[in-house]
């Protein structure tokens, strides 16, 4: 009861700054959308031989076809045109490029938290397997994914793989890292006294894992899928780049980037970011709901609020 | 002298026999002597104290009863067994200085995990649950999560679930070291009544004297560098008591006693 009188106040307290912070980082996009394209402007009457007055070049600069930085209103109107105001199988609808990523990211998030999972416990319960595993998972994610990401595909190809697969595994590649880290710090996290108990009990290692050390790692586990689903999506978008993919948001990125559409590059970032932050929420609720049937309400809102 | 002692125990086979027991612990700076020499036989129905200043291997010892440390040199029996084999034919409860009570599980389903382990069927389980939770006066508490509960119960709750292995020795680590005097006294007058009523043996880990003479048969006082046993005083109280014997000369005397041996095997010097 009085945890959830004290989420209320958290999110009253939390409409001013949240909204600030919104205010500020509109007002700062405006103003560098005006800087920035105020230039495009000036060639303009320049190369009119006329003179248009300070205040209507700017008011301009928030309204060209193909400006350096678009203002927001124009990315806002381009986002809900091509999302609301297209049929969602339309080529030209955010949606249906949203939807081929997300697949792929989704595919590549399960196996990324499954391999994961797999490696962290491998590591845990083998001391030969954490000194010469460990090295290369951390080594993997030295590599610009960007890099890789070309012949992931091609390697893949080869071998007869192809559609959702070859980006799914690009996004595993990102997603399982921090799924192994989070892993091992939470399957070694029990207490000593908790572990003690087991030892009393004379329990099997199977039971000390299902009994203690599951449970204890299943907090880290899920904040470790917050920041995989995330960086999943980050993998199926960069897989799409350098693959000459006809769909999907990376490919809606690099074909506005091809002929210039600033707008579209714009809107597909923001509903790439919007895409990312719905599923960290939604991967965080049904984290915090499972740790809620678990009993562990004081742990969760303590980790909450660190 | 000390045999002598061993002798007054009130059991034919002692429960613990300890003979010559040492263990040291190698760190880098040096080897650490936590224990060094120790004698001691407890019987069955005992209720033995360990008193002593921190560091003076009273903890250790009692870990080494429980095969969670083993010891380096010497020899300890645990109901004519090794402590391995005691521990794998689970013949001891252990509760913890902290509660240890698994965060995610009802206090119903804590006091069920040692049970779970051991592959007892689900009606033994729910009947042991229960009969544990009345012991301890946590009857109606069943479902609730230990951050639910006080710390005094939380404690209580974990003495049942090492009640509920239904072992006949029972190994307790300042289980109430954490608790404020008002609870602890509580605690002592009800576990007291526990043992009266089960014929346990326990083994108590405290570093309070009125505690460990209230609740003792045989207070066996430690002291530190080495971790050693200074003393080991046979009460003459009777073993029906409550709070109010607390009170009386025999009971003063006693703690005298025991504070003059805590007095002589620790030079205070030595600390500072």
């Amino acid at each position: 009861m009085c945890l959830n009188f004290k989420g209320m106040d958290v999110k009253k307290s939390s409409i001013f700054p949240v909204s600030v912070v919104v205010l500020v980082i509109v007002i700062v996009w405006y103003a560098s959308a005006v800087l920035m394209n105020l230039a495009w402007e000036k060639s303009v009457a320049e190369r009119a031989g006329t003179s248009s007055s300070m205040t209507s070049m700017i008011q301009n600069t928030m309204d060209q076809d193909r400006p350096v930085l678009p203002a927001p209103h124009q990315v806002v109107e381009e986002v809900i045109n091509t999302t609301f105001k297209k049929n969602i199988n339309s080529k030209r609808s955010l949606i249906y490029h949203a939807r081929i990523t997300l697949s792929s990211s989704m595919l590549g998030f399960f196996l990324g938290t499954v391999l994961g999972i797999v490696l962290a416990v491998a590591i845990v319960y083998n001391q030969a397997l954490n000194k010469s595993l460990m090295p290369w998972i951390i080594a993997s994610q030295t590599i610009p994914i960007l890099a890789i990401a070309p012949m992931i595909i091609v390697v893949l190809n080869a071998i007869g793989v192809q559609g959702l697969l070859p980006k799914a595994f690009i996004s595993m590649y990102l997603s399982f890292f921090p799924i192994v880290v989070g892993m091992v710090k939470g399957l070694n996290s029990p207490d000593r006294s908790h572990q003690d108990l087991m030892r009393t009990y004379s329990a099997s290692g199977v039971q000390t894992f299902f009994k203690l050390r599951l449970p204890t790692s299943l907090p880290f586990l899920f904040t470790s899928m917050k920041v995989a689903v995330a960086i999943s999506l980050v993998g199926a978008i960069v897989a799409e780049l350098p693959t000459g993919a006809v769909a999907g948001l990376g490919a809606r990125l690099l074909a506005g980037s091809y002929y210039g559409q600033t707008i579209q590059i714009w809107s597909a970032l923001v509903v790439a970011s919007v895409l990312a932050a719905s599923l960290v929420v939604l991967v965080g609720a049904i984290g915090s709901w499972i740790n809620r049937r678990m009993g562990l309400q004081q742990n969760t809102s303590e980790m909450r609020a660190s | 002298m000390s045999d002598l002692l061993n002798g007054v125990s009130n059991a034919n086979s002692p429960v613990i026999d300890i003979n010559r027991l040492s263990l040291t612990f190698k760190t880098s700076d040096g080897d650490v002597h936590a224990l060094s020499d120790i004698d001691l036989s407890v019987g069955q129905g005992d209720f033995i104290s360990f008193i002593g200043p921190s560091g003076c291997g009273k903890t250790t010892l009692l870990r080494v009863i429980a095969d969670l440390e083993q010891a380096t040199a010497g020899d300890i029996s645990v109901n004519g067994m090794s402590p391995e084999q005691a521990r794998l034919s689970r013949a001891y409860g252990y509760v913890f200085q902290a509660a240890a009570l698994y965060p995610w599980r009802t206090i119903a389903k804590n006091i069920a995990l040692p049970l779970e382990i051991m592959g007892l069927n689900a009606d033994v389980i729910r009947e042991r649950v229960q009969r544990n939770l009345e012991l301890v006066e946590l009857k109606g508490f069943d479902k609730k999560f230990p951050w639910q509960l006080s710390g005094g119960m939380q404690q209580r709750a974990s003495i049942a679930r090492a009640l509920a292995v239904e072992p006949d020795l029972l190994l307790m680590d300042e289980p109430f070291g954490a608790l404020d005097e008002i609870v602890r006294d509580h605690l002592n007058e009800q576990l007291l009544k526990l043992w009266a009523r089960t014929s346990k043996t326990v083994v108590f880990v405290t570093h309070s004297i009125p505690e460990a003479v209230f609740l003792s048969t045989r207070i066996v006082v430690m002291s530190p560098r080495p971790g050693r046993i200074h003393d080991i005083i046979d009460s003459n109280l009777p073993r029906e008591r409550d709070l109010s014997i607390r009170e009386t000369p025999e009971f003063l005397q006693l703690a005298n006693r025991v504070r003059d041996g805590l007095r002589a095997g620790h030079s205070y010097d030595e600390v500072a």
